[in-house]
């Protein structure tokens, strides 16, 4: 133990290691992206890179070992070490696709996907409206809130809670994802097909999750209600829907990459001539692989921001839970 | 009889037609009844519905000309080639034929579908749980790791991960890599997550004075792993194997999807859509169904066999 070094001298040793990585990773890319060299590179300049990846491992390691002295400090690190984790991978995707010549049918760069996302914006924007906008966020919203709804009436049959619980938990094991193309045959090619679907896949996690959360609520403060002489609503909303709250947004959460999932599968069954499955499929028939990892990538941020979204409501509605309280 | 129960330590009495009802109660949970009735409840309303959804059908086919009796209308919209919503017991009848009529090697056979779909569903559940587990093992002993990989793992589920399938399909295909593997690498990227996540959470679990105990014990990291966190985050494993399953014949069948209608029940579904065979969709959508059940099953099985075998109780 004598040997150890005074505190924050990782932290140090870290920092000044990012310090010098930065200037070698634009280096690298500059390097890559000469248009006087021809895609297969020379040997040495392989070994860098995989030099840089080991610089960065160790520098990493530095920064995760040790803890910051402030908590803020602590909280920007927290934060750090995955972004530049992320921007680690990006940095090898972008070398090794256009270093070593992949083509473009295999696995497009990301500043291909990038200027992609660019200069298809109008088109990206139609995508979005037609299945975020008109086929996700509805159908998402049908599905939780009548979910919840049969909860209540759960609530109060018991005898229905006991008979549907079961199906439920068993039908969201079940593939849902194939009643598709059945929704696409019912009601059309166009968006309340999809709405359709996203209800019928986000019902059960939303029933099972808003039961389970129902009976959340401990049996003394049940208790202490009742011997405050408060009847069933005001039961309902003074105690038990808060208890319920952790429930309730899990299967939101849940239901949030259900959603996306349920209407962009469901355009691949059939659907006008926009939407973000409907481009993925084309697009994929069409080898345009730029096109469709530019959609992934308005998929996936879709998808982050409204789970964080989510996940902020969660944190703001549930602040007193344990589970926050520690922080 | 009697004499043998009671030196058994049962109680006296107890036929086998006793225990199998008590046995019953107990997987049941007492739920049988209202389970019983809510299916049968769901059952009348499908038919009812399917008069109603079937009827313009009936119409179309039939002209203005004939006229129905009551009774022969509801038979009509319940036997129909191609209705908008078959009834359980046309697809039933679909099952059997393609099932036990159709010879299991042709191609219109269910079972073949069902058994192409399910070698991709276990080979990418192996793939999958077995990557979940590895990772979840080197998290829990490399913090830079778990520090710079968590968020991206918990991200990588945000993003619609089925968006890529085709792409996944359509591009390993490109260098040659066909047939089971691509469809099984989408069921291995969908139930990798909970597996990594749960097991995160249960090679944690153990208590930390526990954990002292094994440090007080001079065990090795290796000896603390195996016989600490290993047996600790068993429950856990088996709880992510149950969903990972049922996620990977998801995977499966969308997974079948882009390879243009091939072999499989996604291909099945994607057929039928083609060509209106509402009956032969449904008729999937079952054997799909069942495939989830007997898989989660049989994991359950597992689950039961090995805690056992571990000394644990349920």
């Amino acid at each position: 133990m004598s040997t150890r070094r005074p505190q924050g001298a990782r932290l140090a040793d870290g920092l000044a290691g990012l310090i010098v990585l930065i200037p070698i990773l634009l280096w690298a890319l500059a390097y890559v992206h000469d248009p006087a060299l021809k895609a297969p590179l020379p040997a040495w300049f392989w070994w860098v890179i995989v030099a840089i990846w080991a610089f960065y491992s160790f520098v990493v390691g530095r920064l995760a070992s040790e803890s910051s002295p402030s908590r803020s400090g602590q909280r920007i690190l927290d934060l750090f070490i995955p972004v530049a984790f992320g921007i680690c991978v990006l940095f090898l995707w972008e070398v090794i696709t256009i270093g070593a010549g992949v083509p473009k049918v295999l696995m497009p760069s990301p500043s291909a996907i990038g200027a992609r996302l660019a200069t298809a914006q109008a088109m990206l924007g139609d995508d979005f409206e037609q299945t975020v906008l008109k086929e996700v966020l509805p159908g998402w919203l049908i599905g939780s809130a009548s979910g919840f709804c049969i909860a209540l009436v759960c609530d109060r049959v018991p005898f229905l809670a006991r008979g549907l619980l079961p199906i439920g938990n068993f039908v969201s094991a079940l593939p849902m994802i194939g009643v598709a193309p059945i929704m696409v045959m019912w009601f059309g090619f166009d968006w309340p097909s999809k709405v359709a679907l996203v209800v019928v896949m986000t019902f059960f996690p939303a029933l099972v999750n808003s039961v389970a959360g129902l009976a959340a609520a401990g049996k003394l403060e049940r208790d202490l209600m009742r011997s405050y002489g408060a009847g069933f609503s005001a039961t309902l909303i003074k105690l038990r829907l808060p208890a319920a709250l952790p429930f309730i947004f899990n299967a939101l959460k849940i239901n949030s990459t259900l959603a996306m999932i349920g209407a962009i599968v469901a355009e691949f069954f059939g659907s006008p001539t926009v939407g973000m499955g409907f481009r993925i499929s084309t697009e994929v028939g069409r080898s345009d692989l730029d096109m469709v990892w530019a959609e992934i990538a308005v998929a996936a941020v879709t998808g982050s921001i409204f789970y964080g979204v989510l996940a902020l409501g969660e944190r703001l509605a549930t602040f007193w839970h344990p589970s926050y309280r520690k922080r | 009889m009697t004499t043998e129960a009671t030196s058994n330590g049962r109680r006296p009495g107890a036929g086998p037609a006793d225990r199998l009802g008590r046995r019953l109660a107990r997987v049941t949970g007492g739920r049988a009844i209202p389970i019983a009735t809510v299916v049968i409840v769901l059952i009348v309303v499908w038919y009812l519905a399917a008069i109603v959804m079937n009827a313009g059908v009936v119409m179309t086919l039939a002209g203005d000309n004939v006229k129905f009796g009551f009774t022969d209308f509801v038979a009509a919209t319940w036997s129909q080639e191609r209705p908008p919503l078959p009834v359980p017991h046309q697809i039933l009848i679909e099952m059997r034929k393609t099932i036990l009529d159709v010879a299991v090697t042709s191609k219109r056979s269910l079972v073949y579908h069902a058994e192409v779909t399910l070698s991709t569903t276990l080979l990418g559940f192996l793939i999958g749980s077995l990557t979940g587990i590895l990772l979840a093992v080197a998290i829990v002993h490399l913090k830079a790791l778990q520090k710079a990989l968590m968020p991206w793992i918990i991200a990588s589920q945000t993003v619609p991960i089925l968006a890529v399938a085709p792409i996944v399909v359509v591009v390993l295909g490109n260098i040659g890599i066909t047939g089971t593997l691509p469809k099984a690498l989408i069921s291995a990227y969908l139930c990798f997550f909970p597996v990594t996540i749960s097991m995160v959470k249960g090679l944690t679990s153990p208590d930390p004075m526990l954990v002292d105990l094994m440090r007080t014990y001079y065990a090795s990291p290796n000896q603390t792993f195996w016989k600490l966190r290993w047996p600790a985050a068993v429950p856990f494993l088996f709880t992510s194997l149950k969903v990972a399953v049922a996620i990977s014949l998801v995977g499966a069948i969308v997974a079948e999807l882009p390879t243009g209608a091939q072999a499989g029940l996604g291909a099945r579904l994607l057929a039928g859509s083609y060509y209106g065979q509402t009956i032969q969709i449904w008729a999937a959508l079952f054997t799909a169904a069942a495939l989830a059940a007997l898989l989660v099953a049989a994991v359950g099985l597992a689950e039961v066999v090995t805690v056992r075998g571990m000394g644990g109780r349920r």
